[in-house]
């Protein structure tokens, strides 16, 4: 097996290969403006969409009236002639299914639900449109609080449900003994609160009937454009080879732009009907008002313990406010039936009880974001972590080193059948003590702070369960379960090479890294390696970008097909070198024989240009691969990491300054520590937002409480303090060159271990905050609670 | 997001500007720096049918000096007085509150004048320049006149003019030798609108010492003389209308506003 040896020799790791810290391929377009994303296509004859939104969160419809004269530019649901409501159920027991429609006709359960579409050479003539329905309303009681929701007396969403639960999961186990037994008990209630996913670019699409192609173009900004395929094919009745769905440019994703979106289903049916091409942008209005979709949980968790704090069990009831409808593919109770199975994170304990409710309520449906469930249940283990600590008068710490999984139980399966595959967690969080300097800090609180503030110091620990595949998802039975993934790699006359993937980059800098894994393979210049991705008609399927897979999965087939084109290429190369093929290695962009070497340049142009020059046999298959890829285990890498901070409150106030924060982290083999760095930094940001700003409260009749960036507060660079990282490298046992994925756990770790350091701060004054965001409201009113007298808020 | 149709005029002086609000009624209303009417338009929040710009009008955008007080354009921006482009009343006390304003590019467009004229409670000028005991002048069909910032703004977002009534300049009286200044706000995150601030001036040499307190869902609290005391505070913010928490938070404002002037 010549090429496969390829990468081992690269160990000394090359200038640009894996390992390599290369600046972005992408940088140059994105950083001089020069990028392309919906905002910026312009096409001949478009016209402009706008949506007309419910702004009552749950009602019967009883009339629509389109404005007089305006008839044929106003569409609502009784003009889409055939187009299916979107499903996205799961196959677990009990689920219970939705329809969203793609225009709301007899009823509509959240405030910004489209009820119509406009169509006019402006957005703003299309808004005036819009203004001009009138729809009547027969209003209902709203349901806008999850455990409302799951009252016996509560109104219903889905009449044929009978309650409102999408569905229902028990992890059971009988804990009598252990709760009459167990010497440290803590009980506690965690809420967390609902926030937008917020990229800088919002949701857009354009759609055009391609008339010669007979063919659907959509333009959307989305990070899975083959799954949007799919999906749209089956909602339009159309086949898919008559849809092509193009992602151009993306500016940000983070599980915003997963999904088939009921716009892009108006707007492909527009544009074929009405013979021209129709835009639809997202403004951020629309973004904040009809799309708070995600990260609303409740928690009821009791933690038995010995009494050095080591566990013993845990019992814990969780309701996750999952909105009106299922979305495609995710559904509504991925992120609630993975909490069951996450909770216990990277502790080892023997017995544990879990039952959770996704609960269908009046508020957009909801979307796995950036540490799918993650981001909450770490915030919940990790303040029970601390209180734990507490009740045994031992420093945070030191209880977790007593809990986590130790390295020589690696690999490891957990109690919910989690398979660690590697890495040494206590290492990871000695390593954040002394990164943060505990002691220090421990001894700048005795002394005191001068302006009155009080100092705090909080850790976190999770695991990052990433490019879960085959094995995991048909679990879920969602109508998306993730296979082989493929790639592409085919060397051109000139000696270049393409990647073309299936999966899309916003973000991630994947037209680098998958270059590099390309060149660690081939040893062509990165500058030769162009990566297409984000086209369904250029790149073969792939279920796309999402759950931190697409170093682990496109990186593998990327590997896998360069190492299937090696060969191709080493055996033109050995006959051009009239020695047998297990003489020569293709290595640094050159088939190397015993007594001299030809470019890769050479062989491209032999195949293509001079075919006469080689017989028959050799590489007749060509020079154009297409290799699929899976771990030799699916069901997950696991990255890990330490988050630890440093806050100061300002009690009086309730301000939060993050001090000071360092991350110690474990993503498996990096193929480009810079952009691994990158992915932390901008999680991390997301991450101070759960913790301490971002909340989109609902009034009783579902009403979203705030509607610009003034109100709904997301963290700036004055929020987000300079964060020291230090890796450590435990290659994954079962991918092809130890990667893991690791593009969330910036945004898990910091709610947990801000929320502890408040705490921290607080707890000399019998303060506790159990509810996210930290407002400085919240803080003022538990300090002012525990000045009366009351111990907990 | 995309404002209702409207018109746009752009008269040359300010009585020009006058007859177009007159004549469009209730239609019209003015443009300065456009940054918080812009999102209201955006917002369809309000739609005029006329919009009648005044920020590129010569005579709003001087200050001028006397000896007892610093009279500034109405359409001069915040960022203009940030960077001490006009003359100080005291202690750079202007530059600094300037300087504070929401984010540069806010800061760039937006006019003094105008934030009086929106009459945001939150607002920076509104509760510093009301402590600093400004007026404001302006044009009116029967002549000039002057209106004490304590008796402009009537309610959050609503203010004395009358209609057709136009602010031409503010008019700030200069600090004495001895005077202290204290102000400070509290805001989720820099730049953003505060949600407690408080003002204090004492200036023994012309016997003035006077609290304000802003962002309190109406036209500032005004404490004068020794009404800051505790007692006196509370009083003032009991009948303002907002919760406990907002109350307390807004005393800590006030008393590290009183610190800075001690």
């Amino acid at each position: 097996m010549v090429a496969q040896e390829s990468l081992r020799e690269h160990e000394e790791r090359s200038a640009s290969g894996v390992g390599a810290k290369v600046r972005r391929k992408e940088d140059d377009r994105y950083l001089r403006g020069k990028g392309e994303f919906i905002g910026d296509i312009r096409l001949p004859r478009m016209q402009e969409l706008c949506f007309l939104r419910s702004p009552v969160a749950h009602a019967r419809i009883r009339s629509i009236a389109k404005p007089a004269g305006a008839e044929a530019s106003v569409f609502t649901a009784a003009d889409l002639v055939g187009v299916k409501p979107i499903v996205a159920n799961s196959r677990l027991p009990g689920f219970k299914p939705s329809e969203q429609p793609v225009l709301a006709s007899d009823k509509v359960r959240y405030v910004g639900e489209p009820i119509a579409v406009c169509v006019a050479p402006t957005r703003a003539a299309a808004e005036d449109l819009a203004s001009a329905i009138e729809v009547e309303f027969e209003e209902l009681p709203a349901v806008s609080d999850m455990l409302a929701a799951r009252r016996p007396d509560a109104v219903l969403l889905h009449e044929e449900w009978g309650d409102n639960v999408f569905l229902e999961t028990v992890v059971d186990a009988d804990l009598d003994a252990i709760r009459r037994s167990a010497p440290v008990t803590v009980r506690r209630t965690f809420r967390t609160a609902r926030q937008c996913m917020s990229p800088i670019e919002g949701r857009g699409v354009v759609a055009l009937w391609d008339r010669r192609l007979e063919q659907m173009l959509l333009y959307t900004a989305t990070q899975i454009p083959h799954i949007v395929r799919t999906g749209l094919s089956g909602c339009l009745g159309l086949d898919e080879g008559r849809v092509r769905v193009v992602a151009p440019d993306v500016g940000g994703g983070f599980g915003y732009k997963g999904i088939l979106l009921v716009e892009e289903v108006c707007a492909a049916y527009l544009a074929r009907k009405l013979g021209h091409p129709v835009r639809w942008l997202e403004d951020r209005r629309e973004q904040l008002t009809a799309n708070a979709n995600c990260r609303e949980h409740y928690y009821e968790i009791s933690a038995y313990a010995d009494r050095d704090g080591r566990l013993i069990a845990i019992d814990a009831e969780a309701t996750v406010d999952a909105g009106a409808y299922s979305a495609y593919p995710f559904s509504a109770c991925l992120e609630a039936a993975q909490v069951a199975s996450i909770l216990p994170g990277p502790y080892k304990f023997d017995a544990y009880r879990c039952r959770t409710w996704s609960a269908a309520t009046n508020k957009p449906p909801i979307l796995p974001y950036r540490g799918v469930a993650r981001s909450g249940v770490c915030f919940v283990m990790e303040a029970i972590m601390d209180a734990i600590a507490r009740e045994v008068r031992r420093e945070p710490h030191e209880v977790r080193l007593l809990n986590l999984i130790p390295p020589e139980a690696m690999p490891f399966d957990n109690i919910t059948k989690k398979h660690f595959d590697s890495g040494d967690y206590p290492e990871c969080l000695r390593r954040a003590v002394k990164a943060i300097d505990l002691a220090a800090v421990r001894a700048r609180q005795k002394r005191g702070e001068p302006d009155g503030t009080r100092i705090g110091v909080g850790f976190s620990i999770f695991c990052e369960q990433a490019a879960h595949g085959t094995a995991v998802y048909a679990g879920w039975g969602i109508p998306m379960v993730p296979g082989f993934e493929q790639a592409e790699a085919r060397l051109t006359p000139d000696g270049g090479l393409e990647l073309r993937v299936g999966i899309q980059s916003h973000g991630q800098g994947l037209e680098t890294t998958l270059a590099q894994v390309a060149h660690s393979e081939l040893g062509i210049a990165l500058d030769r390696i162009k990566v297409v991705h984000g086209d369904t008609a250029i790149t073969p399927y792939s279920t796309g970008t999402w759950g931190s897979r697409c170093m682990v999965m496109a990186g593998g087939a990327v590997a896998s097909a360069c190492r299937e084109l090696a060969e191709r290429i080493a055996r033109i190369g050995a006959h051009l070198l009239q020695v047998a093929p297990d003489q020569v290695k293709v290595r640094d962009g050159k088939v190397i024989g015993p007594g001299g070497s030809v470019d890769i340049k050479e062989i491209g142009a032999t195949w293509y240009l001079r075919p006469q020059d080689l017989p028959d046999d050799v590489a007749p298959g060509g020079l154009d691969v297409t290799a699929g890829y899976k771990p030799q285990r699916d069901s997950g890498t696991f990255s890990y990491a330490a988050h630890a901070a440093v806050v100061s409150v300002d009690v009086e106030l309730g301000e939060v300054r993050i001090l000071d924060y360092a991350v110690v982290e474990d993503g498996g083999v990096l193929v480009n520590p810079m952009i691994v760095d990158g992915q932390v930094y901008g999680g991390a940001a997301q991450g101070i937002g759960t913790a301490l700003y971002e909340e989109m409260t609902y009034s009783e009749e579902g009403q979203p409480l705030a509607s610009t960036l003034a109100d709904y507060v997301l963290p700036g660079a004055t929020e987000v303090p300079p964060i020291r990282i230090e890796h450590m490298e435990t290659p994954s046992p079962y991918t092809i060159f130890g990667q893991k994925g690791l593009g969330e756990g910036g945004a898990i770790g910091p709610p947990a271990a801000i929320a502890n350091a408040v705490n921290d701060a607080l707890g000399p004054l019998g303060v506790e905050l159990t509810e996210l965001p930290i407002t400085p409201r919240r803080i003022v009113a538990a300090v002012a609670a525990a000045k009366r007298g009351q111990s907990r808020t | 997001m995309k404002p209702f149709a409207f018109d746009y005029a752009r008269p040359t002086d300010v009585a020009e500007a006058a007859e177009l609000l007159v004549a469009g009624g209730g239609e019209a209303r003015l443009l300065a720096g456009g940054q918080s009417l812009g999102p209201m338009l955006n917002f369809r929040l309000v739609r005029p049918g006329l919009l009648v710009s005044i920020a590129q009008l010569r005579e709003l955008r001087v200050a001028q000096e006397s000896p007892e007080a610093v009279t500034i354009g109405a359409c001069v921006t915040h960022a203009e007085i940030a960077d001490g482009r006009v003359p100080d009343i005291g202690g750079g006390v202007l530059r600094r509150i300037a300087e504070g304003i929401a984010y540069r590019a806010v800061r760039n467009r937006g006019t003094i004048g105008g934030s009086l004229c929106h009459a945001d409670p939150s607002a920076d000028w509104l509760c510093t320049l009301t402590a600093l005991g400004a007026s404001v002048h302006t044009h009116r069909a029967g002549g000039e006149r002057a209106i004490p910032l304590g008796q402009f703004v009537t309610a959050a977002f609503r203010t004395a003019l009358e209609p057709g009534e136009i602010v031409r300049a503010v008019s700030i009286p200069r600090l004495s030798a001895r005077a202290r200044w204290g102000y400070f706000k509290a805001m989720r995150k820099p730049g953003e609108f505060a949600y407690a601030m408080a003002a204090v001036l004492d200036d023994p040499g012309r016997g003035i010492k006077r609290a304000v307190i802003g962002a309190v869902g109406g036209a500032p609290v005004v404490l004068e003389g020794e009404r800051a005391a505790p007692e006196a505070v509370e009083a003032a913010l009991a009948g303002s209308g907002l919760d406990e928490i907002d109350r307390r938070m807004q005393r800590v404002a006030l008393t590290r506003a009183l610190a800075r002037a001690a």
